[in-house]
């Protein structure tokens, strides 16, 4: 098992020709495959990349869609800057939280002409109430 | 079986965040049981995204446009002969007075054709600005583009040609051409309607630009927000390599471009070009000191011109109409068209168009009509989240970047957010500087820090504690941060606070924002 995670994690440094500059590739791959970056994760690439852990752990620690913990369920990504504030996502998050989703919030979707935006997965929402978010939250299971 | 129907529907994210693929199926599932042969182009969408989904039917050669569509609205259209009797009838495209409202240059295969089809891209003006540069010298389409007075449509608004000349003017064994897809603005969505549906355009626009500097190596460096169109762009780089437009050999020239896509991971100040060019590198986005500048010493360290999306990608069409043609519309120092996006609180919300010089008023009023509540518009932020937040008795400002210089705002990327009579504008400003303290990459200490007191502040002055005293404070702490700051996250982020302070004073003073509690929906 532990053997599979971390060859999992060497093939996405391999694909990338190991090079420290497309680290943040590379951390996309590996969250994309196990949920997280986690420091097991983030030693073995640092290792491969000829990087210090360190390295690796400031980049992962900076760029908010990387965590070194698993999620225990699909988040539910709503945007809360200015756009969708005009149109009431305070008041969907509000929805959404009573709801029992987890947030996770996000500045700016690019549909800020159909607010509130929110996005599960990939999959973006538009016009979004907490009825079409729970449908969308249904489809993924 | 009857001939082949040709139908239009958008794939772009908008579109499908508001049941495009749902219509495409009920089209498939109708046209099946009538026993009819339909053919569903998937394009990207025309920028009237309030009509989203929108159908587009081509009949007699002419489009014939049908939106918003709901699935219910679908067996009607076969029942009526995608005749004008249908309630989601508009008539023909492009008598829709939003369509010619606007002068479409850089968006104007957009909506129209399917996005990945290159064949379609040449048969309707694609390559042409390409075909001419490699007919001319690098100094020629340095002067082209100098003469059409293209300037950045980041928001900087820097001159496109000056920045050019000075990359190509420098020695180097290698240069590059970062293309800045980190479309981070509320209330911004050009970059990815463009990546979405005319993807070629922008890479015809960073070839260009290669092979005027001497640069081999392109990246577009797109934010992970936007999963279609990093799928889109990588796809169409591929198409591009496959058909011998990329590589070793560009069209047969023997000359050498290649490019690729990098991810962004969630942080807006990669947006700003010395930071995008650190995450470019694969490392924290923490700016960069300036100088040296980009272009003089850029990724890893070499020459390297970051130009936004729209800036490469209207690039094509100045080298094919000429310079001075482009040169020929906007307004001052202004020139060429820009793409306004009006979001936020409004009815008829999308893309526009036009060229520079149209008024805020035009825009918000005779293509939005007005807010999406029906409720009196009270305020306007353009250019994003560091941009000014522009009173309902401005609204004739000029869309000029000088004019809104003179006016303390800025034009930024050209986003328009529009709020109603319900927005505690106390509230907008606390955000600003929230939204700063979560996006500050940490390099400097007015952003870092000034942003953290700057909220604690302005939520002391909305429960009304010591708000003379505590409003000379955040006045005082904007000056430090405009003046003391590396780049323009910590430098604007008092733009939206000081104009909340100018122009809504009377939302800090009265510290209870009744208004704020009885949003109607």
């Amino acid at each position: 098992m532990a053997h599979s995670k971390t060859s999992a994690i060497e093939a996405a440094c391999a694909r990338h020709n190991h090079r420290a500059d497309a680290l943040i590739e590379i951390l996309h791959d590996v969250q994309h495959a196990q949920g997280c970056i986690d420091d097991e994760a983030a030693r073995v690439i640092a290792d491969k990349l000829n990087l210090s852990r360190a390295d690796v752990q400031g980049v992962r620690s900076f760029y908010t869609d990387f965590i070194a913990e698993a999620r225990r369920k699909t988040p539910v990504k709503i945007c809360r800057a200015e756009a969708c504030q005009a149109v009431g996502s305070d008041k969907l998050a509000a929805a959404l939280e009573t709801a029992g989703h987890d947030l996770e919030t996000i500045f700016c979707l690019g549909n800020c002409a159909l607010g509130p935006a929110v996005m599960v997965e990939d999959r973006l929402i538009g016009r979004a109430t907490a009825e079409r978010v729970a449908a969308q939250m249904e489809r993924t299971k | 079986m009857s001939p082949s129907l040709r139908l239009y529907l958008p794939g772009d994210a908008a579109a499908v965040s508001v049941g495009a693929d749902e219509i495409a199926d009920c089209l498939h599932t109708e046209a099946k049981k009538r026993g009819l042969n339909i053919e569903l182009v998937r394009t990207g969408t025309r920028g009237m995204l309030w009509l989203e989904p929108l159908l587009e039917v081509d009949i007699g050669g002419e489009r014939y446009a049908f939106g918003p569509m709901l699935p219910e609205h679908v067996p009607a259209l076969f029942d009526d002969a995608f005749s004008n009797a249908h309630d989601c009838a508009l008539g023909p495209l492009e008598d829709l007075d939003w369509m010619r409202g606007q002068t479409r240059w850089l968006y104007r295969r957009c909506g129209q054709t399917d996005p990945l089809n290159l064949d379609e891209y040449k048969a309707n003006g694609g390559l042409d600005g390409l075909t001419k540069a490699l007919a001319s010298s690098s100094d020629d389409v340095i002067e082209t583009v100098t003469k059409s007075g293209l300037r950045g449509r980041g928001g900087a608004g820097f001159p496109a040609g000056i920045k050019w000349k000075t990359a190509a003017g420098i020695d180097a064994d290698q240069k590059y051409i970062c293309c800045n897809a980190d479309e981070g603005d509320s209330g911004t969505f050009a970059d990815r309607i463009l990546m979405e549906g005319d993807p070629s355009l922008i890479i015809e626009g960073m070839v260009i630009a290669g092979l005027a500097v001497g640069a081999t190596k392109g990246l577009v460096y797109i934010r992970s927000e936007y999963p279609a169109a990093i799928a889109t762009m990588k796809r169409a780089i591929e198409i591009w390599r496959e058909a011998g437009l990329l590589g070793d050999d560009v069209m047969g020239s023997g000359r050498s471009f290649d490019m690729d896509v990098r991810r962004g991971a969630g942080s807006y100040v990669c947006g700003e070009e010395s930071a995008m060019l650190e995450s470019l590198e694969g490392k924290r986005g923490q700016v960069r000191a300036k100088p040296p500048i980009p272009a003089f010493e850029g990724l890893f360290g070499k020459p390297t011109i970051i130009n936004n999306v729209l800036t490469l990608a209207s690039v094509p069409d100045i080298l094919a109409r000429g310079g001075e043609a482009y040169a020929a519309v906007g307004t001052g120092r202004s020139l060429g068209t820009q793409a306004f996006q009006l979001a936020g609180n409004i009815k008829c919300g999308g893309l526009i168009e036009a060229p520079f010089g149209v008024t805020l008023r035009e825009l918000i009023e005779d293509f939005g009509g007005g807010t999406l509540s029906g409720r009196p518009l009270r305020a306007v932020q353009v250019g994003g989240p560091l941009g000014a937040y522009i009173p309902a008795d401005q609204l004739d400002l000029v869309m000029d970047y000088e004019a809104f210089a003179a006016a303390g705002a800025m034009l930024g990327h050209g986003g328009i957010v529009v709020f109603d009579d319900t927005v505690d504008m106390a509230r907008q400003a606390e955000f600003a500087m929230e939204f700063c303290v979560e996006e500050s990459c940490g390099k400097c200490t007015p952003c870092r820090i000034g942003s953290v007191r700057g909220a604690e502040t302005i939520a002391k002055i909305r429960k009304g504690e010591n708000v003379g005293d505590n409003i000379a404070l955040v006045e005082d702490l904007c000056t430090t941060m405009t003046d003391g700051s590396l780049c323009a996250m910590g430098g604007l982020t008092p733009m939206p606070v000081m104009s909340a302070l100018k122009y809504f004073r009377e939302d800090f003073e009265t510290k209870t924002a009744p208004a704020a509690e009885e949003v109607a929906g």
